[in-house]
């Protein structure tokens, strides 16, 4: 049994698909209130971690132990709604399925877009959405969920450079609001260092983890994303920081 | 009256089959499952020979037939090494294949093989419209009961598996109805039409509704014009019933994309 504090626990995990290995044995933790990001490169094994958190793959090897009755709200990549389903986003915020109540109500749901700075899409067809709006709008299913844990893929492809930064701030301020742990996948480095407790980078296996200062100091770190992108990194979070000057 | 209730008959039966296929092709259209339909009709006239043979009821032979196929399917889709477009082409058409080999050996056969593939609604029994509306009440009722779970797998099944819906069984639900509508419409459009009447009222359906139940039950409309349509073709210019039915349904779609741009 993890302790109280740990939502989600992976040890060890390994995936291959055929000769290709996904993930070598993989390790994971995340703690109530803490945001856990997973960089590396394209290809790197980071969305079939997620996948296999979730429980929607099943690794070869290892295992997922999570708390009790935990309850997860997720942020896929992407949304592929067919464009022959007429669905608003009224509608499809109702789906949002849930053992213990009917269809969220109105209101509920008005809030949950009002939280996630989406207000006016309500009644607009889910095909009609911008990127940004799209995010926020499965941002709000994924809250419709009370979770306690946050899971997102990417949560900021699509979106414009000030709406990236915008996405990141609100997702922080989820986490300081309702106490969320915050699991993300990025590979946009410099708006994730600043917003997140700890890093894991991972290519195919772990390369490194711990404060996003100290990973991005690492040599494996640096040997991934090259010299130039870890500098900048490891000088992020001094940015604000006067003393250092 | 001998002339009108064969009349009432045929409109019964068609009627029964455009209700279900309404709702029903919605979800054929949304899930891009066109090709299935056309496997799963191929694969219940195997099982209609093989009930012929085996001197079954025909239409527990369709039924049997498309339930297999759709559990052949349900499994095999878990394999990696196929793709399901594929693995769909060879079960349908290697039923089909079997199906009118099968229907070429029984021996002294007085089946009508133009009425199976193209249907032959002019002649159905009091037996045959009972089969049809209770086939497509059965069909709906179950549509009813799984209508949230399934539309939400549609929009997103991974979503819907983080939710903690059963994904595997809503599908299987599914996939069972299909097998049933199949053999609720295959005497009335035929073996090779069936889909048509799945995918076509939806399609003219979609400019014109704004959620999916408004869509499910304009495509029941579309269907049900349709079918007052090709019959009234069909007798009137002597037309064949299961194309004209079919046909008539192409024109509404064709009127439905001239609406829409006025």
């Amino acid at each position: 049994m993890p302790p109280e504090s740990i939502l989600i626990e992976a040890s060890q995990l390994s995936l291959s698909y055929g000769a290709l290995k996904v993930l070598d044995q993989v390790s994971l933790k995340v703690r109530k209130q803490a945001i856990v990001t997973v960089v590396g490169p394209n290809g790197a094994g980071k969305t079939t971690l997620l996948k296999v958190l979730l429980g929607l793959i099943e690794p070869d090897a290892g295992h997922v132990t999570r708390s009790p009755l935990l309850r997860i709200g997720y942020v896929p990549q992407k949304l592929e709604i067919p464009t022959t389903l007429p669905l608003t986003v009224k509608r499809f915020l109702q789906l949002a399925y849930d053992r213990s109540t009917v269809a969220a109500s109105s209101n509920v749901i008005e809030a949950a877009l009002d939280q996630v700075g989406a207000p006016k899409v309500l009644d607009t067809p889910l095909q009609g959405l911008s990127g940004g709006e799209l995010q926020r709008v499965l941002l709000a299913r994924a809250l419709l969920r009370q979770p306690e844990l946050l899971v997102l893929d990417e949560p900021v492809r699509g979106v414009d450079l000030t709406g990236q930064a915008d996405l990141y701030d609100l997702i922080a301020q989820l986490r300081d609001q309702l106490g969320l742990g915050v699991l993300l996948v990025s590979h946009d480095l410099h708006l994730v260092m600043q917003a997140t407790d700890e890093v894991l980078c991972l290519n195919g296996h772990v390369c490194c983890h711990g404060h996003p200062e100290a990973v991005s100091r690492h040599p494996e770190f640096v040997a991934l994303f090259g010299p130039r992108i870890a500098e900048t990194m490891a000088l992020y979070p001094h940015h604000h920081d006067h003393t250092h000057r | 009256m001998i002339i009108d209730d064969f009349l009432i008959r045929s409109c019964a039966a068609a009627l029964a089959v455009a209700l279900v296929a309404g709702p029903l092709g919605c979800f054929v259209v949304w899930r891009k499952m066109a090709y299935f339909g056309d496997a799963l009709a191929h694969a219940s006239l195997l099982g209609l020979a093989l009930g012929f043979i085996l001197k079954i009821d025909l239409m527990a032979g369709v039924v049997a037939g498309g339930l297999v196929f759709a559990l052949l399917l349900f499994v095999l889709e878990r394999q990696k090494r196929l793709e399901a477009d594929t693995l769909l082409g060879i079960l349908a058409h290697g039923s089909l294949a079997l199906g009118l080999i099968a229907l070429a050996l029984a021996p002294a056969l007085k089946l009508d093989l133009q009425g199976l593939l193209f249907g032959d609604v002019l002649s159905v029994s009091l037996a045959d419209v009972l089969w049809a509306w209770g086939g497509a009440l059965g069909v709906l009722a179950g549509l009813a009961l799984l209508w949230r779970p399934l539309l939400s797998i549609t929009a997103h099944e991974e979503l819907a598996r983080v939710d903690g819906l059963q994904v595997q069984r809503t599908r299987f639900f599914f996939l069972m109805l299909m097998a049933l509508t199949v053999a609720v419409a295959m005497k009335v459009v035929g073996v090779l039409l069936i889909t048509a009447l799945l995918v076509i009222p939806p399609a003219a359906a979609r400019p014109f509704a704004r959620s999916p139940e408004a869509m499910a039950l304009l495509a029941s409309l579309i269907g049900t014009m349709s079918v007052l349509l090709g019959l009234f073709a069909s007798l009137s210019i002597d037309l064949p019933a299961g194309p004209a039915i079919v046909a008539a349904s192409v024109l509404l779609f064709v009127l439905s994309l001239g609406v829409r741009r006025s």
